[in-house]
């Protein structure tokens, strides 16, 4: 499989998105939380609370929308600034109640717009990667699909980040990276080479923890066996004294 | 798909951010040794000594010229006082990126410096401070992990030593060339900013034209106090890709820093001649009263 075969696959429109990951390892016990009380409610991010073997977690999700009509209500899973301050104030809040925070990451980038640059995205995004590297609870990001630079980071600046076996993540679109370079957009299979975006190269390069299998059937053993990685995960973490969790998280990305 | 639903497909498709590198390197000449320079804005001859005594901004209609790192550090700090920090660190080609090593070859011979940020520590107007200054002469001021590095380093440094961190930023945005590691620097910078604030020290941004992509993502918009140079474009995705995005044109001064202001995200925007005196006040306003004996702790 190409560097390009993957980008294709973690695009596809019949690959789960976050709201098919969470009805699935949290069943009912989610409870949706709406707004980023500054501006508005960005559907291109879902969070709640939800329930995992018992425990509460805060659920934080970049949301594409599963057919044509959900993917232009959530914009196609580009957050604007409101939904990376929904995240935030979201995570600010399992802060307080001292529960952990799972990301699911599946995103082409923060939207750029006029809107967007208006309400500060970049503030948001900043703000977001300032306070999640002293957040005291532990943080999860899996990536399901699309990991797209700063738009993504914005929900991975966690304590473990996961990589789904065909999902990407990227500082540029492999699009935007061959019309810099070769001033040829076509030039996509090329520059998906170049950019080390799959799951394997990031493994390699120390950027990610783990890779998830993908089963041919996605809907039977994935789920279960994901549930139970972040239970055991969670309880590690919430093992660790706050303090050393921020450490080492810092220490994490200190490397880089 | 049919032809509506691709349009809309297309017109809904978010670009990156970092698709605009590149954008800005055509319309913003460096003055050159000539006598006479044209500026740009109000199209008037400038005598080029004149400019250079007013710190590289018309005298005529008050167009900021870019300025070199080097030369920034010079018309901020007090004469004779900047040490230079990580001066010999140097990027390679981690991920193997095509033609990388050729890029930064060039951008070090045409910009006479090794990264695209300069650091150091330095007096202004008497105060000691760690100053940071990104240059657009070498990759468009582009972030990759040399560069992230050393800002690291200097709020660390900062931050054992309780100064200030003042940084003028520049840039295109997280270098490409370096793939995802670059995009880690957003992190890295912003952890060690944040412990840095934590420590209860003072952060000063200076915007200057154009601070753009991942810089504007994490450390040019995580300041105590963030300034501006008049007219310098500032946003996430550069004007080009929003304009590609949302297909339509942008207003005029969309993104200019007086744009910002006037949404909320600067504090002010102060001219070049003022921009020393300014500073020098506000680390002034911020200066921790130390005793001898915690110095010498």
């Amino acid at each position: 499989m190409s560097a390009y075969d993957n980008v294709t696959a973690a695009r596809a429109n019949d690959r789960p998105t976050s709201v098919d990951y969470i009805k699935r390892i949290f069943g009912d016990s989610f409870f949706e939380l709406h707004g980023d009380r500054r501006f508005a409610d960005d559907k291109a991010v879902i969070g709640g609370i939800a329930e995992l073997n018992g425990k509460p977690v805060t659920v934080i999700g970049l949301e594409k929308g599963r057919n044509l009509k959900e993917r232009m209500e959530r914009n196609f899973g580009s957050a604007h600034p409101e939904g990376y301050r929904k995240a935030l104030r979201l995570m600010k809040q399992a802060e307080k109640f001292h529960r952990p925070v799972i990301c699911f990451v599946d995103t082409s980038g923060a939207y750029c717009g006029i809107g967007a640059e208006e309400r500060g995205q970049g503030q948001a995004i900043a703000e977001n990667l300032m306070e999640m590297m002293t957040l005291k609870t532990p943080i999860l990001s899996i990536f399901i699909g699309e990991g797209g630079s700063g738009g993504a980071l914005a929900l991975a600046v966690a304590d473990e980040v996961w990589m789904l076996e065909n999902a990407i993540y990227s500082v540029i679109s492999p699009e935007g990276c061959a019309s810099i370079l070769w001033k040829d957009s076509s030039k996509t299979a090329e520059a998906s080479e170049c950019l080390k975006l799959t799951a394997q190269d990031l493994f390699k390069l120390g950027v990610i923890e783990r890779i998830i299998r993908e089963p041919r059937d996605m809907e039977s053993r994935l789920f279960d066996s994901l549930k139970n990685l972040i239970a055991d995960t969670f309880e590690k973490k919430s093992a660790i004294a706050p303090e050393k969790l921020v450490e080492l998280r810092y220490n994490r990305f200190r490397k880089y | 798909m049919n032809s509506l639903t691709k349009d809309l497909f297309h017109f809904l498709k978010p670009k990156n951010e970092l698709e605009n590198q590149g954008e800005f390197a055509e319309n913003h000449p460096y003055i050159p040794e000539e006598l006479w320079i044209k500026c740009p804005v109000c199209k008037n001859a400038v005598l080029s000594s004149d400019l250079m005594e007013n710190h590289k901004v018309c005298p005529k209609c008050g167009y900021h010229f870019r300025v070199a790192a080097r030369q920034r550090i010079e018309m901020t700090v007090d004469e004779g006082t900047f040490c230079e920090m990580d001066g010999e660190m140097n990027s390679t080609n981690i991920i193997d990126f095509p033609d990388y090593e050729k890029k930064l070859k060039s951008a070090k011979l045409s910009s006479g410096e090794n990264e695209s940020v300069i650091t150091g520590t330095a007096k202004i107007g008497g105060e000691d401070a760690v100053i940071a200054v990104m240059n657009s002469q070498f990759m468009m001021g582009s972030m990759g992990t040399v560069t992230g590095e050393k800002i690291t380093r200097a709020f660390e440094y900062a931050t054992q030593h309780r100064l200030p961190v003042i940084i003028f930023t520049v840039s295109g945005g997280a270098r490409m060339q370096e793939g995802i590691l670059s995009l880690m620097q957003m992190a890295k910078t912003s952890g060690a900013v944040k412990l840095h604030s934590d420590a209860g020290l003072l952060y000063i941004t200076v915007l200057t034209d154009p601070t753009t992509g991942g810089v504007t993502a994490s450390f040019a918009m995580e300041g105590d106090i963030i300034l501006s140079e008049p007219h310098a474009l500032i946003g996430f995705a550069g004007p080009r890709v929003i304009e590609q995005t949302i297909r339509q044109k942008l207003p005029k001064d969309f993104q200019s820093a007086e744009f910002l202001l006037e949404k909320g995200f600067i504090d002010a925007v102060v001219p070049r001649n003022e921009m020393k005196d300014t500073l020098a006040r506000l680390i002034r306003y911020h200066s921790e009263t130390i005793t001898e004996e915690e110095k010498d702790v």
